[in-house]
C-alpha cells in the first residue's frame, strides 16, 4: 500500500513536473502480469521491474519530453481475466502497447485480440508457440525454452549421459519444458527412459523419486517453480539418489537454495544471465546492465532482482527503445520494434526481424552448479 | 407467475438495449462474459435452488463443452455449430450416467463427490496434451458463423451469448412454474414425502443433474468460440465455487436472482479494482458478510426493499401472496 | 528384491502422507460431529499454523518451541473469533449457507496472510536432523516419526476428551441431537465456540509439523485442505481411527499410483477410488450405516 502511494506520489509528481514544462500528453502504455494467483512468482516482480524503468525513464524527462504512463492490472493468472483486461486496455485507456501477460497461456488468449486491435504486445512469457509463426504485432523477452534444454543437453552429451529421467510440473511452464525436452531429445543421442508430471501443489515426490531410481536414467531432469523442484531435491537426497540433478531456470534464483538447503549442492541449473552478473567476463555486452539492474532492483524492493523482473525490464526498455525511434502510433511501433538490432538487456542480447520476434540465441543462457549456497559457472 | 414473465420481457428489453450504452467500450466485452457466467449460473440453480442437489464439480461440465467444441472444430475441422450440438449431447449423456450413482448421496458426501469428479476431469484436461494442449491450452478456435456474419466482435458476440442466456432463462422460468418445477421443490422440502406422493424424486433430480450439465456445455461451447483459446486453468475448482457462490448470492431458486449474482461476480474485479491489492480480502469478506446478512440473496433482498418501498395500501395483498 | 525395496518405499512415503491428511481430516470430523458444519477453512489454519511458526521464529527470532506455542495459540484465537464474528449471529443457518461462510473465511484468511507474508514460500527447519532413517530398506525422515507420533498423541487426547471430560461429553451430547442436549442445560453455542477452537488449533499443529518436510505459503491450505476433507469422507466423519485410515488409505493410493501407475494421474486415481467408495459405501469406509430420520 505504502509503496503504491509512494509510486502514485512519485508519478503525480513527475506528472505535474512534466507539465510544467510544457511537455506533451503522457505515452500510454499498458501492462498486464498474474501479480496474485498461481503464476505470482512471475508477475510481482515484473510489475516491479516494469514501474522501475518507468519511474526512471520519467525522471529523466520522459520520452522525446513526454511523460510515459504505465496502468498495470492484475491478471491472477487466467486467460479470461486477461482477455478482459487486454480489451480494457484497448478501448478504455487507449494505450499505444501492451506488455505482459506472464504466462504463456494468457498470452495465447490475449493475441486474438491484439491482433484485431493491431496493437503491438511485448509479451513476457517464454512459450514458442507465441512467436512461432510469427504474428505481427507480437514480441517476447522471456527466452525460448528450447534454449534452457539445448543447454542442458549439450553438457550432457559432453559427459556421455544419453539416458534422462523427465519430471515436470503440470502448468504451462512444465508442459513447455517437457515438450521441448523431448522433442530435442533424439538430436542430442539423448533417450527419455522415465517421462512423468507432478502437480503444482505436490508435497512429496518420493514415490515418483523411487521409481526412477529403479529405471535405467544416469540423470533427472526437473521442470518446474518453487516450491516443486526444492520438494524433489529434498526428496532425492532423503532417498540418497546419486545421479546429476537438472532444474530448470524456473528456479534460478536464491530462493531454492534457501528452499532445498543442503539438498541444492551439487544440482545444476540453465539460467539467464542475470544471477551470475559479478562473475562473468568483462567483455560481456550484457555485464553494465546487469549488475545495474540488480542493484536498482534490490535498492527499491529489498530483494535480488531475477530474470523473472528483467523479462518486464528488458520489454520496457525495447519499447522504450523503439518509441524514441518514431512516431507512438502502434503501427509505427511494431515496425520499429522489429528494427530492434543487438539489444544487450537482462535476458539476453536482443535483435529482432521480420521472421524473429523471439529475438536471442542459446547465448543468453549459462549452465550454473550450486557450491556451497552460491552459483558457480559451468565451463 | 405472470409477474416472472413481465420481468422477463423487460429484462430482454433492457438486454437488447444495453449496448447503446457503451458505445463499444470495454464494459461490452465484460458484458459478453456476464451472459455466459448467467447460464452457467442459471443452470447451476436448477439443481442446487430447485432440486437442492449441491454440486461443487460444475465448472467441469463447462469444460467439458468448451473442450469438445474446442477439440473438434479446431483439431478435426467440424463445423462449430455441430461441434456445439455434439458437446451438449455428450455432456449431457455423460451427466445422465455419472447422475444415478452421484445423486444418490446427500449432502457434504455429495459435495465431495461431485468435488471429486471436477477435480478428476481438470487433471484429464491438463493430462491428455496430445488432445487437449495440455496446461498451455488450445488456441485458435474457429468463431461462430451465422450466413453471413461471423461472430468475431463484442457487439456480435454479446448478442449471440445473450440471445443462449435468455433462452436458457426463460426455459428455466418455465420449467420452475410447470409440474417438473413443483415435484423438484417437493423433493427440495422432502425427498420421503415427495416421493409418497408419487413423484420419481430419482428420475428427476437425474433429470435436472443432466439438464444443468447440458446447459453448462452449452456456455461452454459459446465460451471456446468467443475467447478462441481455452485452458484448463479456467476449469477448475476455484470456478466451481465461484459457480456455487454466484447461485448463493443470487438467491437460491430465483432465475433473476442468478443473472444478479453472475452479474455482481463479473463485475466485483472491476469494482474492486479501486482497492488494488486489497482485492482478495474484500471478496472474501462480501462472501461473508452478503451471506450473513441477506441470507435469501440479491433477489430477496431486492424483494425485502421492494415491499417496504410499496405504498401501504398494497400491503395486505402483498402479504396474502406470501 | 528390487522390486519389493520399491514396493516397502512406496508404502512408507504413502503412510507418512497420509498420516498429514489424517490430521487435518480430524479437524473437519471434530467440527461437523459437534455442529454438523463443514468448515472448508480448515485447510486455511492448517496453513497459518505453518506461517506463524516462519512469522514468530524467523522473523520474530522467538525460539523454536515458544514460536510453536504462540503460531497454536494465535490460531486457535483466530479460529474462535472466526465462529463468534460469523457463525454465531447467523438466524437461520442453512448448510448452504455455511459453505460460503466458510469459503469466504478461507479466501479472506488468505489474502490477510498474502498481505502480511507475502507470496512467497519458505522452509522452516526439522524438529531434529535431517539425516533419513533407513528401515527394511526404505527410508523416511525423522520429521515423519514426528507426525506419527502427534497424531497417535492427537487421537488418544481426542479420546480422552470426548469421554471423560464434562465438555467433551456435553458436545458429543450436542452432536446426537441438540435440542436435547440444550434441554438438559448444555450451553450449545459455548460447544459450537470450543469445537471451532480445538479444531483450529489442531490445524495449526498439523500445520506447524507438516512445515519442516512440505514448505508453507499462504497458498497451502487450499490443497491440504481437501486432502483432509477427503480423508475425513472416506473414515465416515469420525473423529477416531476412522479418519486416520482414511487418511492413511489416501495417502497409499496417492503414492502406489504415482509409483506403479503414473504421476500426473495420482489425485486422479485418489479420487476415482474415492468415487467408488462414495458410491458402494455412501457413509463412508468406516461407519456404521445410519438410518435417516424423516
Amino acid at each position: 500500500m505504502k509503496r503504491s502511494i509512494i509510486t502514485c506520489s512519485m508519478f503525480l509528481l513527475t506528472l505535474s513536473w512534466s507539465a510544467l514544462c510544457s511537455a506533451g500528453q503522457p505515452i500510454k502504455i499498458g501492462a498486464l502480469f498474474s501479480v496474485t494467483g498461481p503464476p505470482s512468482f512471475l508477475g510481482e516482480p515484473e510489475r516491479n521491474a516494469a514501474q522501475m524503468v518507468a519511474d526512471s525513464i520519467n525522471k529523466a524527462g520522459g520520452i522525446k519530453g513526454r511523460p510515459l504512463q504505465l496502468i498495470t492490472y492484475d491478471t491472477q493468472g487466467d486467460a479470461t481475466k486477461a482477455v478482459q483486461l487486454a480489451n480494457k486496455l484497448i478501448k478504455d485507456d487507449k494505450v499505444v502497447a501492451i506488455i505482459g501477460p506472464s504466462t504463456t497461456g494468457e498470452t495465447m488468449a490475449v493475441m486474438p485480440v491484439v491482433e484485431k486491435a493491431g496493437i503491438p504486445l511485448i509479451s513476457c512469457s517464454a512459450g514458442r508457440k507465441i512467436t512461432d509463426p510469427v504474428n505481427k504485432w507480437v514480441f517476447k523477452t522471456a527466452q525460448n525454452d528450447s534454449l534452457a534444454v539445448a543447454k542442458i543437453y549439450e553438457y550432457l552429451q559432453k559427459k556421455k549421459l544419453s539416458k534422462v529421467a523427465l519430471l515436470t510440473v503440470s502448468d504451462g511452464f512444465g508442459s513447455s519444458g517437457r515438450e521441448q525436452l523431448k522433442a530435442q531429445a533424439a538430436a542430442f543421442g539423448i533417450q527419455v527412459v522415465y517421462d512423468e508430471t507432478y502437480g503444482p501443489k505436490d508435497t512429496d515426490m518420493t514415490a515418483q523419486l523411487t521409481k526412477i531410481r529403479g529405471t535405467q536414467a544416469q540423470t533427472l531432469i526437473c521442470w518446474g517453480t518453487n516450491p516443486g523442484p526444492a520438494v524433489v531435491a529434498r526428496n532425492a537426497k532423503q532417498l540418497g539418489l546419486k545421479m546429476p540433478l537438472f532444474m530448470s531456470h524456473g528456479v534460478s534464483s536464491k530462493k531454492f537454495i534457501d528452499l532445498a538447503g543442503d539438498a541444492a549442492e551439487g544440482i545444476f541449473i540453465p539460467s539467464g544471465k542475470v544471477i551470475v552478473a559479478d562473475v562473468l567476463p568483462a567483455s560481456d555486452h550484457q555485464k553494465k546492465w546487469l549488475i545495474s539492474f540488480v542493484k536498482e532492483y534490490q535498492k527499491l524492493y529489498k530483494v535480488e532482482g531475477d530474470h523473472f523482473a528483467g523479462h518486464a525490464w528488458d520489454a520496457m526498455m525495447i519499447l522504450k527503445a523503439a518509441l524514441e525511434k518514431g512516431d507512438d502510433t502502434p503501427a509505427a511501433i511494431a515496425a520499429n520494434l522489429e528494427k530492434t538490432r543487438e539489444f544487450h538487456g537482462i535476458g539476453g542480447s536482443f535483435t529482432y526481424s521480420a521472421s524473429d520476434h523471439a529475438g536471442l540465441t542459446k547465448d543468453a543462457f549459462v549452465l550454473v552448479e550450486i557450491k556451497n549456497k552460491d552459483w558457480v559457472l559451468v565451463k | 407467475m405472470k409477474r416472472d414473465y413481465l420481468l422477463f420481457v423487460l429484462f430482454t428489453l433492457v438486454v437488447l438495449a444495453a449496448p447503446c450504452a457503451f458505445k463499444g467500450g470495454y464494459l461490452l466485452n465484460v458484458l459478453v462474459f456476464m451472459g455466459i457466467n448467467t447460464m452457467l449460473a442459471v443452470a447451476l440453480n436448477l439443481l442446487l435452488g430447485f432440486a437442492g442437489q449441491i454440486s461443487l464439480g460444475h465448472a467441469s461440465f463447462f469444460g467439458l463443452g468448451a473442450y469438445f467444441s474446442g477439440i473438434l472444430s479446431t483439431t478435426y475441422g467440424f463445423n462449430p455449430w455441430l461441434t456445439m450440438l455434439i458437446a451438449a449431447v455428450a455432456v449431457g449423456l455423460l451427466a445422465f450416467g455419472l447422475g444415478f450413482p452421484i445423486l444418490k448421496l446427500k449432502g457434504h458426501y455429495l459435495a465431495m463427490a461431485t468435488l471429486g469428479f471436477g477435480i478428476i476431469v481438470y487433471i484429464v484436461f491438463n493430462e491428455t496434451v496430445a488432445l487437449t494442449g495440455g496446461p498451455s491450452g488450445l488456441s485458435g478456435i474457429p468463431n461462430l458463423r451465422l450466413g453471413g456474419i461471423l461472430f468475431d466482435g463484442d457487439l456480435k458476440n454479446y448478442y449471440l451469448i445473450w440471445s443462449f442466456a435468455l433462452v436458457t432463462m426463460l426455459l428455466s422460468i418455465n420449467l420452475a412454474h410447470s409440474r417438473i418445477g413443483r415435484a423438484l421443490r417437493a423433493i427440495h422440502d422432502s425427498e420421503v414425502a415427495s416421493r409418497v406422493m408419487g413423484v420419481n424424486a430419482r428420475l428427476l433430480k437425474v433429470q435436472v443433474f443432466a439438464l444443468s450439465a447440458i446447459i453448462s456445455a452449452v456456455a461452454g461451447s459459446l465460451y471456446a468460440h468467443t475467447m478462441s483459446f481455452i485452458s484448463p486453468a479456467s476449469f477448475g475448482f476455484n470456478f466451481s465455487v465461484e459457480l456455487v457462490t454466484m447461485v448463493i448470492i443470487g438467491g437460491l431458486g430465483s432465475i433473476f436472482g442468478s443473472f444478479l449474482g453472475a452479474a455482481l461476480l463479473t463485475m466485483l474485479p472491476e469494482l474492486l479494482r479501486v482497492v488494488q491489492d486489497y482485492d482478495i480480502v474484500v471478496y472474501g469478506l462480501l462472501l461473508i458478510v452478503m451471506t450473513m446478512y441477506m441470507p435469501k440473496g440479491l433477489a430477496g433482498g431486492i424483494a425485502t426493499l421492494w415491499r417496504l418501498l410499496r405504498p401501504k395500501k398494497n400491503g395486505a395483498i402483498d402479504h396474502a401472496q406470501g | 528384491m528390487d522390486l519389493l525395496q520399491q514396493l516397502t518405499q512406496y508404502a512408507f512415503s504413502g503412510l507418512s502422507t497420509g498420516a498429514i491428511y489424517a490430521l487435518i481430516g480430524l479437524g473437519f470430523a471434530i467440527i461437523y460431529n459437534a455442529t454438523g458444519i463443514i468448515n472448508f477453512a480448515q485447510g486455511e489454519f492448517v496453513m497459518l499454523g505453518g506461517m506463524l511458526t516462519y512469522f514468530f521464529q524467523t522473523v520474530v527470532k522467538f525460539p523454536a518451541v515458544p514460536a510453536m506455542l504462540l503460531a497454536v495459540m494465535t490460531a486457535t484465537a483466530l479460529g474462535a473469533a472466526f465462529e463468534r464474528l460469523t457463525i454465531r449471529p447467523l438466524k437461520r443457518p442453512t448448510p448452504l449457507s455455511l459453505v460460503i461462510i466458510t469459503i469466504g473465511g478461507s479466501i479472506f484468511i488468505r489474502g490477510i496472510s498474502m498481505l502480511i507474508w507475502g507470496k512467497d514460500t519458505h522452509s522452516l527447519p526439522p524438529f531434529s536432523g535431517s539425516e533419513p532413517l533407513t528401515l527394511a530398506g526404505a527410508t523416511i525422515m525423522p520429521q515423519h516419526l514426528w507426525i506419527f507420533g502427534i497424531t497417535l498423541m492427537v487421537i488418544a487426547a481426542n479420546k480422552f476428551f470426548f469421554y471423560f471430560t464434562i465438555s467433551g461429553k456435553a458436545m458429543r451430547a450436542c452432536s446426537f441431537n441438540r435440542t436435547a442436549a440444550s434441554l438438559v442445560g448444555i450451553d450449545v453455542r459455548k460447544m459450537v465456540l470450543l469445537s471451532f477452537a480445538i479444531s483450529s488449533a489442531m490445524g495449526a499443529m498439523a500445520g506447524i509439523i507438516i512445515a519442516p518436510l512440505t514448505m508453507t505459503s499462504y497458498d497451502v491450505g487450499v490443497m491440504l485442505g481437501l486432502k483432509g476433507f477427503c480423508a475425513a469422507i472416506i473414515g465416515g466423519m469420525s473423529s477416531g481411527f476412522g479418519t486416520v485410515l482414511g487418511g492413511l488409505l489416501l495417502g497409499l493410493l496417492e503414492s502406489f499410483g504415482a509409483g506403479l501407475i503414473s504421476s500426473g494421474y495420482k489425485d486422479a486415481i485418489a479420487f476415482i477410488i474415492l468415487l467408488l467408495i462414495l458410491f458402494i459405501r455412501p457413509q463412508g469406509l468406516f461407519s456404521k450405516a445410519q438410518t435417516e430420520r424423516v
